[in-house]
């Protein structure tokens, strides 16, 4: 099957990335992993397509809404009893 | 840092209040986490007391050369792991089912590798720039129905918000193999939550 984005292989840094790979990318990229050309490829890429956009977007949000998750606090049994064992292991009162 | 240091100084001085506070802040992170190794609540609930003792106890040994955070988790890590061989319910990474499945399913996509037609978006809310209320309810059950291996690695890093360095030392992982567990978590978690979406909208 005849690609479009593989008929410039002759230089494949300045292949376009399809959306296919694009998801691929998105960690590496987010992570700062990805080498300088390739980084080059893939913003060339979001600035073009609004669906990759969208995505890359959503992952940021998403990344945004886990750090931001509250998780429930311990019961109040436990916390006292961790402030007992505190309070007798590091012998303040 | 000089804010962590006060921090650990009143910890070790008998400092009720801080210790308190650094329960409240890290306990159900811990919780969580050691579920991913143990296998029911109730181990995880035994491992993270056994670690906040740990903690009260090592204090004066803790040597500030990680922060404070990543040296309880490490804790925290090592005993759920003993927890988990002891149990003989161990969940050792390497022996999980491989997940090397795409980020996005290949379906999406056309033959010419771009997007068969616009993909689901997750909706956001304007105000805080995150996630809907909606999702976002559904984000902690989500992640706990990861594969064990994705499950740990996405909690240090994008819940507890642990830098990738010591997430990898915590759990023995290679740079590159923490990145892979981290793709596939977060783009499991994306898939898992469009669902809610369509049905919203």
């Amino acid at each position: 099957m005849r690609r479009w984005w593989r008929r410039r292989r002759h230089d494949h840094a300045a292949d376009p990335l399809v959306c296919q790979e694009f998801v691929e990318l998105v960690t590496d990229y987010l992570e700062g992993a990805l080498p300088e050309s390739e980084r080059a490829r893939f913003e060339a890429h979001v600035a073009e397509c609004d669906g990759c956009a969208g995505y890359l977007e959503d992952m940021r949000r998403l990344l945004g809404s886990l750090h931001n998750t509250v998780e429930p606090p311990p019961d109040p049994g436990t916390r006292e009893a961790l402030l007992r064992a505190y309070r007798e292991l590091r012998g303040g009162s | 840092m000089a804010e962590e240091h006060a921090l650990v100084e009143r910890l070790r001085a008998g400092d009720e209040a801080a210790f308190d506070d650094l329960v409240a802040r890290h306990d159900g992170a811990l919780r969580r986490v050691a579920r991913t190794f143990v296998r029911t609540d109730a181990a995880a609930d035994d491992v993270v007391q056994e670690t906040w003792l740990a903690v009260v106890r090592g204090l004066n040994k803790f040597e500030e050369r990680s922060s404070l955070r990543t040296w309880i988790f490490g804790i925290l890590v090592k005993r759920a792991k003993t927890r988990a061989t002891k149990d003989a319910r161990s969940l050792p990474f390497s022996a999980l089912e491989q997940d090397d499945g795409p980020a996005v399913d290949a379906a999406a996509f056309g033959a010419d590798g771009r997007w068969a037609s616009a993909p689901p978006r997750l909706e956001g809310d304007p105000e805080t720039g995150l996630l809907s209320s909606e999702l976002r309810t559904q984000l902690l059950s989500v992640v706990e129905r990861l594969s064990a291996d994705q499950r740990a690695v996405i909690t240090l890093r994008d819940l507890v918000g642990m830098p990738a360095t010591e997430v990898c030392e915590l759990l023995e992982l290679s740079d590159a193999n923490q990145r892979v567990l981290l793709h596939r978590a977060r783009a499991r978690v994306r898939a898992a939550l469009v669902p809610f979406v369509e049905v919203g909208s």
